[in-house]
């Protein structure tokens, strides 16, 4: 086998979740049985779509402006900001960012969130940027409410924003979710927990961050985001 | 190294954020290739469909090229195409308008690289569409699985009025859950 074509494994499944964890109830019908097969790289996965400047507009990074109607929209105003690395620490620039969240009430504007809070005129929740040359990114948003959901009986998610990051190419890929420091709700709730490690988990919860924050009128959160996928050597290699 | 960031689940409430007008239609009227519309559903353990799973797909060009520098003839690859797609399947079933892409070396025969997202899945799961109407025993990634287990990547090809259409589903899981890679 060539270089090429030798299985290149890229997801650690110490830190990943499984897809059975059925405490998170949705899984047990949605989770494949099978084990996974091993993937030989090929240039299918090592290429990917190339996002440029002219696939963002001014205002998608602000979600506190990109949707308002006639003012700004409720909650307490944050910024989030980190940087994309990859596995060796290397910041990943061009990554598309995208994120979604809950408004400060803990009510998301899709039409099947039936949570009986309030919609914010103001206030979509939905956001992308592109990572710079040092893969760094920033938001400005408001810090989302936590909500019920019927996993179980008095299942309340804590408060989150959604993050999905398309990389380099094919196998730089990831959805995932940011959490707040401090937040009770984090050791009730199955998804967070599905992570089988616990210091895998602890990377996902933001730290408050008096550098970002900015005086009169923002708290800052840092999220640094490491982001498994084909390493460089590998590109470096084939040519 | 450092260690990974963990995946978490897309969950129910994605599509007002990533599942815009036209992210599932991949080409125009002078993107180069068989045209043909792509679908099918996503289905659970219970056959039945999943109307809240987040499906991607990504592929070469009517020549087999990438607009990716990691390809070599890059700068041959189809200014009409970008190769990636986006579909949710609130309306029973996901549908891409794309084109057959043509193979990639050394591979003889086409392919699509797929993952699903869905509410219940804690991490992703990555697959890929092989067509019926190729000789995928030439593949060597194909004919080396399972035989009982690979066809469930083949799209079936079907030529209706409105064109060419291929026909394939994800089963998350079940007798004939589909084939998912370790990428």
């Amino acid at each position: 086998m060539s270089h090429h074509e030798s299985p290149s494994r890229v997801l650690d499944w110490s830190v990943q979740p499984p897809y059975l964890y059925s405490p998170y109830v949705a899984t047990v019908r949605r989770a494949p049985h099978h084990p996974l097969v091993p993937l030989p790289a090929s240039l299918l996965e090592r290429t990917g779509p190339v996002y440029g400047e002219g696939d963002i507009g001014p205002l998608d990074h602000d979600l506190t402006k990109n949707a308002a109607k006639n003012g700004e929209p409720l909650g307490e105003r944050i910024i989030v900001t980190g940087r994309v690395l990859d596995e060796s620490g290397r910041g990943v620039p061009g990554v598309l960012v995208e994120i979604w969240q809950a408004n400060a009430a803990g009510r998301y504007i899709h039409k099947n969130d039936q949570h009986d809070a309030p919609l914010d005129p103001n206030f979509v929740g939905a956001g992308r940027t592109l990572t710079d040359d040092q893969g760094y990114y920033r938001f400005i948003t408001i810090k989302p409410g936590a909500y019920p959901w019927r996993n179980h009986h008095n299942a309340w998610r804590p408060a989150h924003i959604h993050f999905s990051l398309i990389g380099r190419n094919f196998s730089e890929r990831l959805v995932t979710q940011m959490y707040f420091p401090g937040d009770p709700l984090l050791k009730y709730d199955p998804i967070y927990q599905g992570i089988p490690n616990i210091k895998a988990r602890e990377r996902l919860i933001s730290s408050f961050d008096l550098e970002t924050t900015r005086p009169e009128w923002a708290l800052g959160y840092r999220f640094d985001i490491v982001l498994a996928g084909y390493d460089r050597t590998y590109f470096e290699e084939d040519h | 190294m450092r260690p990974q960031s963990p995946s978490q689940t897309v969950g129910p409430f994605f599509a007002f954020a990533l599942v815009r007008e036209g992210g599932n239609v991949l080409v125009n009227e002078k993107t180069q290739g068989e045209h043909i519309l792509l679908r099918g559903q996503v289905l659970d353990g219970d056959a039945q469909p999943v109307d809240d799973a987040l499906v991607e797909i990504w592929q070469a060009d009517a020549q087999g090229r990438f607009r990716h520098p990691a390809d070599p003839n890059y700068a041959l690859a189809d200014p009409h195409f970008r190769g990636f797609g986006r579909s949710g399947t609130a309306s029973g079933g996901f549908w891409f308008r794309t084109i057959k892409p043509g193979p990639v070396p050394p591979s003889p025969v086409p392919c699509i690289a797929v993952r699903v997202f869905a509410r219940g899945m804690l991490i992703h799961a990555v697959s890929r569409i092989y067509f019926s109407d190729h000789d995928n025993l030439q593949d060597p990634l194909f004919a080396s699985l399972d035989p009982e287990r690979r066809g469930t990547l083949v799209a079936e090809r079907q030529l209706t009025p409105a064109g060419v259409v291929y026909h394939w589903d994800i089963r998350l899981q079940g007798p004939r859950e589909t084939v998912f890679f370790d990428l």
